[in-house]
């Protein structure tokens, strides 16, 4: 039996579907791990240490094991603990959370390695520390470290792939759906594929936008 | 004018980096509207000196009064950060790297602290920024990233940036000499122009032309303390220390050298 890709339209509703929950998984935790990354630089550098030493255990909890282990714990795990969450939220919180704790090291180097002389300046002119953290130092870093943050997320477009295990229907899940019924692993595979390229592709332009934007600004 | 308090007053000055001395119980006056140079070979303690005035660099001992307040005082955490965020308003510091925010615009970078610090206005901090850029020649650059100017336009921003905060003092910290040599007049001629305006303010320099001509008081430090003081004309024609004497010879050879 050879292959046969006219099957593939006739899905096309369930896999465009599919798309935009992968997009919307994608952006929704993208943002979570880019604010969550820069709250936690802050907390892990100046945070107290009642809060920072919890905090070191938490983030190598994170890098130190598999994401498909975290999502099953957030998921499956939880319910015992009588916090029963949406596929969808457990997913974000999931994959959010994983890349907010890669996103934090980069900001935390940015931020030590951002000019002392910026801080002085700002506290020259009578900010508080706290004041010149938000206002100079922190974008600055963040500025610095936009391109290997967007790695990060297309690393995270990459893994949403994932949650299709914790039932979000998004382009995977979709895909091994219409496989069910059609049995034809290798064509929808291959249209997924083509699929999370074409995400991929645009999800660069637009870090390319964002990269160009701040290049006025170093 | 002598019985009145002093305008600058640090008084006993002393700072220590572990076993190094770097400034040894330093007393220093400087009255409304003065400008003083502070002159001296590398390492004697002249940016130490500038930065414990708005305490950047604390002092190990000693005290700095602004017109007869307490800039270093001791006090618990919280207090004296407001005290001191209070105090740093009131003087405006420019620095040999101008640490312009590079992030925020030539605007921004004048507004930002107006705005944060004394809640003005978008039209407001508009109006000041205009004003003050207008007045150091930088209007045609307002909307501009500081990457996109020169050094000697930057100085100059960072220049209203600092006036921006209407400080009572400026602090300058060899502001020219990060500067091509084509730019360092343009940057002077700024500082002439707030000399005119009788703003006080403290200059270390390494250009000795500019401050006898411009300044009130020339202060030679050496080794952390200060050696000789006097108007211009007393300590660059007729010197009364070796140390001074040695440092002007040097000095003067090497910038005749240099501008060569
Ligand atoms: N953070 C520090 N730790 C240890 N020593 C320091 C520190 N900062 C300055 N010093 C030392 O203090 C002395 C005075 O330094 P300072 O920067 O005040 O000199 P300066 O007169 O401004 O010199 P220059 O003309 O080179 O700027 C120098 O010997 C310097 O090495
Ligand atoms: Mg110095």
């Amino acid at each position: 039996m050879g292959l046969d890709f006219s099957v593939v339209p006739s899905y096309a509703d369930a896999l465009f579907l599919g798309v935009l929950w992968t997009i919307a998984i994608t952006i929704v935790s993208a943002l979570l791990s880019f604010f969550g990354g820069i709250l936690f630089a802050v907390i892990a550098l100046y945070g107290p240490w009642m809060i920072r030493l919890p905090f070191r255990f938490f983030a190598w909890l994170f890098m130190g094991t598999p994401l498909l282990l975290q999502l099953f714990l957030i998921y499956f795990g939880l319910v015992e603990l009588g916090i029963d969450l949406p596929a969808f939220v457990a997913g974000v919180i999931g994959l959010g959370l994983h890349f907010a704790v890669y996103n934090s090291e980069l900001i935390q180097t940015a931020i030590l390695a951002v000019d002392k002389g910026q801080m002085e300046a700002a506290r020259t002119l009578g900010l508080s520390r706290t004041q010149a953290l938000i206002r100079v130092v922190i974008p600055q870093a963040v500025r610095d470290v936009i391109p290997p943050i967007g790695n990060n997320m297309i690393a995270l477009l990459k893994d949403s792939a994932l949650v299709s295990v914790i039932g979000v229907s998004e382009l995977t899940l979709s895909a091994q759906l219409a496989i069910g019924r059609t049995y034809r692993p290798f064509e929808f595979y291959a249209a997924a594929a083509v699929l999370y390229y074409i995400i991929n592709l645009g999800m660069e332009a637009v870090l390319r936008r964002i990269e160009r934007r701040t290049q006025l600004s170093r | 004018m002598t019985e009145k308090t002093p305008f600058v007053d640090i008084r006993h000055a002393q700072k220590a980096y572990g076993d190094l001395e770097v400034l040894k119980d330093i007393n220093l006056t400087v009255s409304k509207g003065e400008i003083v140079a502070i002159i001296g070979p590398s390492g004697s303690g002249k940016s130490t000196l500038l930065r414990a005035i708005n305490d950047l660099d604390p002092l190990s001992s000693g005290e700095v009064l602004l017109e007869g307040v307490q800039v270093n005082k001791t006090l618990p955490h919280r207090q004296y950060e407001k005290h001191i965020n209070e105090m740093r308003q009131h003087i405006g510091m420019v620095f040999q790297h101008f640490n312009l925010f590079p992030h925020l615009t030539v605007r921004e970078n004048v507004t930002m602290a107006p705005k944060l610090l004394k809640g003005l206005s978008n039209a407001e901090a508009d109006q000041l920024a205009e004003e003050q850029l207008a007045h150091v020649g930088m209007s045609e650059r307002i909307d501009y990233y500081p990457s996109q100017l020169s050094g000697g336009q930057k100085q100059r921003v960072a220049i209203a940036r600092a006036l921006a905060m209407k400080p009572k003092l400026m602090l300058f910290d060899e502001a020219t000499s990060a500067l091509d040599p084509e730019l360092v007049e343009e940057v002077n001629l700024v500082m002439k122009k707030l000399a005119e305006e009788h703003m006080t303010m403290i200059i270390v320099t390494h250009e000795m032309d500019f401050a006898a001509s411009v300044c009130d008081r020339v202060i030679f430090m050496d080794g952390g303390v200060v050696v000789e003081e006097g108007p211009p004309s007393v300590v660059f024609q007729n010197p009364t220390q070796e140390r001074t004497k040695n440092f002007l010879r040097k000095h003067l050879a090497q910038y005749a050298e240099s501008s060569k």
